[in-house]
């Protein structure tokens, strides 16, 4: 039994309703710990004064740099003793999760007698980064805990100026939009950069993400420095039984409102089954015996929108791989910035191929490294020195998939125009 | 002692997902064919090799106590092999093997107080941050937040019937931990920070500070004789940035920091490309424990949308058929002149035409 809980009116009034509810969590825990006692009268008078009273400060474990998020309390009384001593200290251990999130029932129970050994008993699943957050902790108990999570093959995550964690979609493992393996090309990346995670010496952080299609589920075009976006380039492929049982569902009305009215660049038709296209760059399935779809990859961008309504009797391609997106990032402190395409199409097949992406993820953490300012996002950092700049820095060619229009404007030192040119026709000849 | 008791590191990385994986998705990896949604909060999968997986869909509170987890272990150990997957907004998934499991383990959930959704059409979980619960610069809370709009939306996560997916975020700071959304509650700071002279030169590295702020607002200064800062007040555009490196520099007010709404960000290639949330309602009161004033805009919104837009419109391309005059018509939100943007890049926003809808 843990001693008398603080009142907690405001918090109390988030037990009700359908949702599950933390607060009801923290008070299960309570129950046994003085700690987390203490935790919910700190929450408490946070709602009271609307006002946070966590202050950071260094802790860590030993060998790394990063990856513990120190919390100090900052509610104190007069004599400056806090108001709330069990839960005077609240480090968070940030750890990696596999690709996915995939997890095993031993693996998350033997989590939670850790954590209920050494901690609050409170885990997040997971933070916006992608860690198993295992919130609250002791700077006593930080070590302890770790080595415990760290001997069942978990690593610490990333904190500060240093690659960060990073975070991969289901994927092949569940979802037949994926282009590649997500989690593969998430964990090779990542464990060639584990010294920039654990040891923060970058200018800012660095984000990678995986996600296998322009769907894009792990947001990583707005929130990683490097987006690897699954993609194809050959041909949509059909499937007529699939396709024809969707119409018989939906009717043509549907098909065209919702299909092919919203493909963004009208590279679907609706044909008479007689009379579809017969190039090479044309897919087609039949939805009836009298019509059917007609796609011109050639004008398909291959936004999903098509195959995401009609899953199945739409799919992606065979030969694929990935665009990789560079820059992407929120306000601070130049305005947000979406990722932008530096590699229109990385295969992603073969054992090479994987090696050939962790390569291009270290150069670009290099570059980062050597050219960024202090506390400067890559994005920010193009913006600065010019996308051409960053291109040539890495060896990566130029290709109008790059951009969304030509230059606007003729401020610009063109006298390198005739040898780009002939750069670019011996190219084109040797290939 | 002390000596024996060093234990470095196994810098062993990102794990091994496949030992993790739900035997049929081990089997079936990068071999799946189609999908179909057989009721809402529930996936069923098949495989190019004939197999197939159901997977059921349920929400959490993210902030879990181990008792919960425990719960949910127990639950997939029952149903689902042993095996659990997270999505990125926090919800739990449950892979079965046998379509006769399905009902039960949903009902089991039920019995346990976890809803099942989030699948398709549905509003899903919001992704959320860290507020007053665990970080050091929050001007809300975050857990509190989601709870009180959950609550509220909890119909439309147990449905599909939303024009598409409706993903919402919450962000206790204008760092926005929480994302690009098609609704984003964000903390929005209205007056400069207010500065404890005494700390400055002992707490902020004052370079720092000053560097930090995107409208070089921020000077050193010596006040009371001490090496301190100083805030240009009509310069300062009250972000924030500041307080994280110098403490002392306090942003966050109980009655000055308020909420703001932001629509149609979206991160999906789908139809459209890729699009930024923009700002539509702001000068919310952040009232804890609940914050009804900010449900009430968000229920508003969702309520426009649901009703106005057509099949598969998100929130941004619903708003891109309807454009912004008639989006604060309908969802009678006063557009202020504090919606027009003035940062770099602002001119991208503004109406290079005559195309208006009257
Ligand atoms: S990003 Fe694409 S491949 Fe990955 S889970 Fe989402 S839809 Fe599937
Ligand atoms: S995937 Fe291609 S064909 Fe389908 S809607 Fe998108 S652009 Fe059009
Ligand atoms: S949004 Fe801001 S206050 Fe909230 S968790 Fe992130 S950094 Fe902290
Ligand atoms: S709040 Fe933002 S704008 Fe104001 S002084 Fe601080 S960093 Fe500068």
């Amino acid at each position: 039994m843990a001693k008398k809980f603080h009142p907690t009116p405001n918090l109390d009034q988030l037990e009700s309703g359908p949702w599950p509810s933390f607060v009801t969590g923290l008070k299960r825990l309570a129950k046994d710990k003085d700690y987390v006692v203490d935790l919910l009268g700190h929450l408490e008078h946070s709602y009271k004064t609307r006002k946070g009273y966590w202050k950071g400060g260094t802790v860590g474990v030993i060998g790394y740099g990063g990856g513990v998020i120190p919390r100090f309390s900052e509610i104190k009384n007069e004599k400056n003793e806090p108001v709330f001593p069990d839960a005077a200290e609240l480090h968070t251990l940030r750890i990696m999760p596999p690709g996915g999130m995939h997890y095993d029932t031993k693996t998350l129970r033997q989590f939670c007698d850790i954590w209920e050994k050494h901690g609050t008993g409170l885990i997040a699943f997971h933070g916006q980064s992608g860690d198993i957050m295992f919130q609250g902790c002791t700077s006593e108990n930080v070590q302890k805990a770790f080595d415990e999570i760290n001997e069942m093959g978990f690593d610490m995550g990333g904190a500060g100026p240093s690659v960060r964690t990073s975070m991969s979609c289901v994927g092949a493992a569940r979802c037949e939009q994926s282009c590649y393996d997500e989690a593969r090309a998430l964990r090779s990346v990542v464990n060639s950069t584990l010294d920039d995670l654990h040891r923060p010496a970058l200018p800012y952080k660095f984000k990678f993400k995986f996600s296998g299609c322009p769907n894009d589920c792990m947001n990583s075009i707005q929130r990683s420095d490097m987006a690897i976006i699954g993609t194809w380039r050959d041909n949509i492929r059909t499937d007529e039984a699939l396709a024809r049982k969707w119409f018989a569902k939906h009717g043509v009305t549907e098909l065209v409102n919702d299909v092919i009215a919203r493909c963004p660049t009208k590279a679907i038709q609706l044909k008479d089954k007689a009379k579809v296209g017969k190039g090479a760059s044309i897919s087609s399935v039949a939805v009836s015996d009298s019509q059917a779809l007609e796609i011109e990859n050639k004008d398909c961008v291959r936004c999903m929108h098509c195959i995401n309504v009609m899953t199945g009797a739409l799919a992606t391609g065979t030969d694929k791989g990935a665009t990789i997106l560079v820059g992407g990032k929120r306000t601070l402190k130049i305005g947000d910035l979406m990722g932008t395409v530096v590699v229109p199409f990385f295969r992603l097949k073969t054992d090479e191929d994987y090696d050939k992406l962790v390569e291009l993820g270290k150069s670009i953490i290099d570059f980062f490294a050597e050219n960024a300012l202090e506390h400067e996002r890559t994005g920010e950092m193009i913006e600065r020195i010019g996308l051409v700049n960053f291109l040539e820095g890495l060896d990566l060619d130029v290709d109008p998939a790059m951009v969304s229009a030509p230059r606007t404007n003729p401020y610009v030192r063109m006298d390198g125009w005739d040898e780009e040119v002939a750069k670019i026709n011996a190219k084109k000849a040797a290939a | 002692m002390a000596q024996a008791q060093i234990r470095r590191a196994i810098e062993s990385g990102v794990p091994d997902h496949i030992p993790y994986l739900h035997p049929k998705l081990a089997k079936n990896y990068g071999n799946w064919k189609y999908h179909d949604r057989p009721r809402p909060g529930v996936l069923h999968h098949v495989s190019h090799s004939g197999d197939e997986v159901w997977t059921v869909r349920a929400g959490t509170q993210r902030q879990m106590d181990v008792f919960t987890i425990r719960k949910l272990c127990d639950i997939a150990d029952q149903f689902a092999e042993g095996r659990v997957r997270f999505t990125i907004r926090s919800n739990i998934e449950f892979m079965v093997s046998n379509e006769a499991k399905v009902v039960p383990l949903i009902a089991e959930l039920g019995r346990h107080g976890f809803p099942v959704g989030g699948t398709g059409n549905s509003i899903s979980m919001i992704a959320h941050t860290q507020g007053w619960l665990h970080c050091d610069i929050p001007g809300t809370d975050a857990s509190g937040v989601v709870k009180a709009l959950m609550d509220e939306l909890h119909e439309e996560f147990i449905r599909e019937e939303m024009p598409n997916r409706v993903h919402l975020s919450t962000s206790c700071c204008e760092i926005n931990c929480g994302g690009q959304a098609d609704i984003a509650i964000i903390v929005q700071h209205t007056k400069p920070p207010v500065i404890n002279h005494e700390l400055v030169a002992n707490v902020c590295e004052r370079p720092t500070v000053v560097a930090r702020c995107p409208v070089a607002a921020i000077r050193p200064a010596m006040v009371n004789g001490k090496p301190s800062l100083e805030v240009d007040e009509i310069k300062c555009v009250c972000c924030g940035a500041c307080y994280p490196p110098c403490p002392p520099m306090q942003i966050n007010d109980p009655e000055h920091s308020k909420i703001a709404i932001w629509v149609g960000g979206k991160n999906a290639n789908a139809r459209s490309k890729p699009q930024f949330m923009k700002m539509v309602a702001a000068g919310l009161p952040n009232n804890a424990p609940r914050w009804p004033e900010v449900a009430e805009v968000v229920k508003r919104i969702l309520r426009v949308y649901k009703n106005d837009a057509r099949p598969w419109e998100r929130i941004a391309d619903w708003i891109d058929r309807i454009g912004w005059p008639r989006f604060f018509e309908k969802t009678e939100l006063p557009f202020t002149k504090y919606l027009i943007d003035d940062w770099k890049g602002a001119r991208a926003n503004l109406n290079a035409s005559t195309h208006i809808r009257f």
